[in-house]
């Protein structure tokens, strides 16, 4: 999968872009996530039900993927069943 | 990846919010969003290769910016105050381009190379035509996709098309942008001409901030206060020419400049009388020096706010001379210093700067620049401290060499701008039988001081430096050569000594 791949949920409305990616499978509220929604969403499970919040970037401990939540949803996000994790950034004072 | 995808999100989330003012018209995100689909659908149908821009800041730069990123086709913006002959051979090396701007000027220069015009307006109307499919099409270049084109300004040579890609530019705005982080009365004055690296980001980051932008076509103090007054302005970007000249007019007609909270500036050297100045004039705002070249994306190094308040307050005069400072590296680049054979020098020592990073492109149309390990040599000289602040002394290229003992123009005219008669300098190489090259300075006098003698100042700049800086060739003009952007251009002052 390549960088700036748009992801779907299956389960909610949540949609992310691929920054960086290993080889795993990315899933949001328990599901995998897919270019195209499926004909049938899948139940959201209640253990990745967190929400997604637009423009905020997630990250796996290890900094093998990231992923921009361009649209947000009830789901959260994950890799193989581990729960990915918000970016925090120091905020920047703004420069141009 | 796609850079449109700011404005997307924008749209998403605000579409309501207004992203724009310029020349009394309020443009909301969606408005932006569905006026850049439909020029992506014009630039579609026209067949260019490349998006240009003839003209000076408006709406139409943000929709011509992402409808050039949807259409998949590189978004280059030129310089209009280029000579007739310049600008043609750059028109030349992007046809066929759909044009934007100054169609009279595009047909008399450029009438053969089979572009596409069209003035502003109608560019602007034709552009807010609905785009039927636009909701669900997909627009990809992919990452490797090139956003921007911009020419360099070719201070020693033919103009570089530098090349921003799609990935670069979204590693810069995310990795330093926090979506949706501006408060609903935020408003960001541009200044900054269209065709210069920062007019683009402070388009992008605003947009990604969910800040309001201000659009001041072209640029006057009066007309930038007024608009600081009218549009209750909290953030602004200025060169610092223009600083210098907000504040004498704010000293002589004062307006209200309370909203104003944040005050960038870059894109030069800013004189520490000019800042100090400043930021007694603006006690509220918080002042931020930013560093930054084209082919980088904008900003990789930053002088914050409470960095200036510190340098202020403080008696250490390592931390008072940070004032003068870059900054510190962004926290997505990494900045080393290196020697001519590309070593790494460590703090104190003067070298090249170096720089690598997502939003680092360091590559010209032409051929790419990094060197090992994706480093791009800036050929801007300095050195670090041990905390990490960068100072700049120059262009490597404007080294000088003096019987093998290299100089940087920045520390002597540091020395030269202490003396109370001197108000600007440059320092640069002057042939030299003996040395090869050798130390010549143009002086500007300060109004009403006598001028010193040629001794004086050989005695200053003997004293505080080494024997080897001091100036065989000394000339006192009316004022120094600046680009409009602020930049000093050495190598006229270089004409102006070698004759």
């Amino acid at each position: 999968m390549k960088p700036g791949t748009r992801l779907k949920s299956a389960a909610d409305d949540t949609e992310v872009m691929v920054i960086r990616t290993g080889g795993g499978t990315i899933e949001c509220g328990g599901a995998p996530m897919g270019e195209a929604k499926p004909a049938e969403p899948a139940a959201l499970n209640p253990d990745f039900s967190a929400g997604t919040l637009m423009g905020k970037r997630y990250v796996d401990a290890g900094g093998q993927y990231e992923l921009l939540c361009v649209k947000p949803g009830k789901g959260s996000l994950s890799v193989d069943g581990v729960a990915l994790i918000v970016k925090d950034a120091k905020p920047l004072p703004a420069s141009d | 990846m796609n850079i449109a995808l700011l404005l997307e999100m924008a749209a998403q989330a605000a579409p309501d919010r207004v992203g724009l003012v310029c020349d009394g018209k309020r443009w909301t995100y969606g408005e932006l969003l569905c006026a850049a689909r439909g020029a992506c659908a014009l630039i579609e149908r026209s067949g260019a290769h490349y998006v240009a821009l003839l003209d000076e800041s408006s709406e139409a730069a943000v929709i011509a910016l992402f409808g050039a990123a949807l259409a998949g086709v590189p978004y280059c913006p030129l310089n209009y105050r280029l000579a007739d002959a310049d600008l043609a051979a750059l028109l030349g090396r992007i046809a066929p381009a759909l044009v934007v701007g100054d169609g009279k000027r595009v047909a008399r220069i450029a009438g053969d190379q089979g572009h596409t015009v069209l003035p502003r307006r109608e560019f602007t109307l034709q552009a807010q035509e609905p785009v039927p499919e636009a909701e669900d099409r997909e627009y990809d270049p992919g990452a490797e996709g090139v956003a921007v084109q911009l020419f360099t300004s070719g201070t020693t040579a033919a103009p570089k098309a530098a090349i921003l890609r799609h990935s670069n530019l979204l590693g810069y705005i995310l990795g330093s942008v926090e979506f949706a982080s501006a408060d609903e009365d935020d408003a960001a004055l541009v200044v900054v001409p269209p065709y210069h690296i920062a007019g683009i980001s402070a388009i992008m980051s605003s947009i990604y901030a969910g800040r309001r932008m201000v659009m001041l076509p072209a640029f006057s103090p009066e007309g930038w206060l007024s608009l600081v007054a009218g549009e209750k302005v909290t953030n602004a970007f200025v060169v610092p020419t223009m600083l210098g000249r907000i504040i004498a007019e704010q000293d002589r007609n004062p307006v209200e400049t309370g909203s104003l909270r944040a005050i960038a500036y870059g894109g030069g050297k800013m004189p520490v009388e000019v800042i100090q100045k400043a930021l007694a004039l603006f006690p509220h705002a918080g002042f931020t020096n930013a560093y930054g070249l084209t082919e980088t994306s904008s900003t990789i190094a930053l002088l914050g706010p409470d960095d200036h308040r510190a340098a202020l307050a403080s008696d250490d005069p390592k931390v008072r001379a940070r004032l003068a400072s870059l900054g510190q590296p962004l926290p997505t680049v990494e900045i080393e210093i290196r020697d001519e054979d590309g070593k790494v020098l460590g703090p104190g020592e003067h070298g090249e700067i170096y720089v690598r990073g997502e939003q680092v492109s360091g590559e010209y149309k032409e051929k790419s620049a990094l060197v090992d390990g994706g480093w791009f040599p800036t050929r801007d000289a300095g050195y670090m401290d041990e905390d990490g602040y960068i100072f700049l002394s120059g262009r490597a290229d404007d080294v000088i060499v003096r019987g093998g003992e290299n100089m940087s123009p920045g520390e002597i005219e540091d020395v030269l701008l202490t003396h109370p008669a001197i108000a600007d300098a440059c320092a640069c190489a002057v042939p030299s039988v003996e040395w090869g090259e050798a130390v010549g300075v143009a002086l500007v006098l300060r109004d009403g001081h006598l001028e010193p003698a040629v001794d004086e100042i050989k005695e200053l700049i003997r004293a505080r430096l080494r024997s080897s800086r001091v100036p065989d060739r000394i000339t006192f003009v009316a004022e120094l050569p600046y680009n409009e952007m602020g930049k000093l251009l050495r190598r006229e002052v270089k004409k102006l000594l070698g004759d």
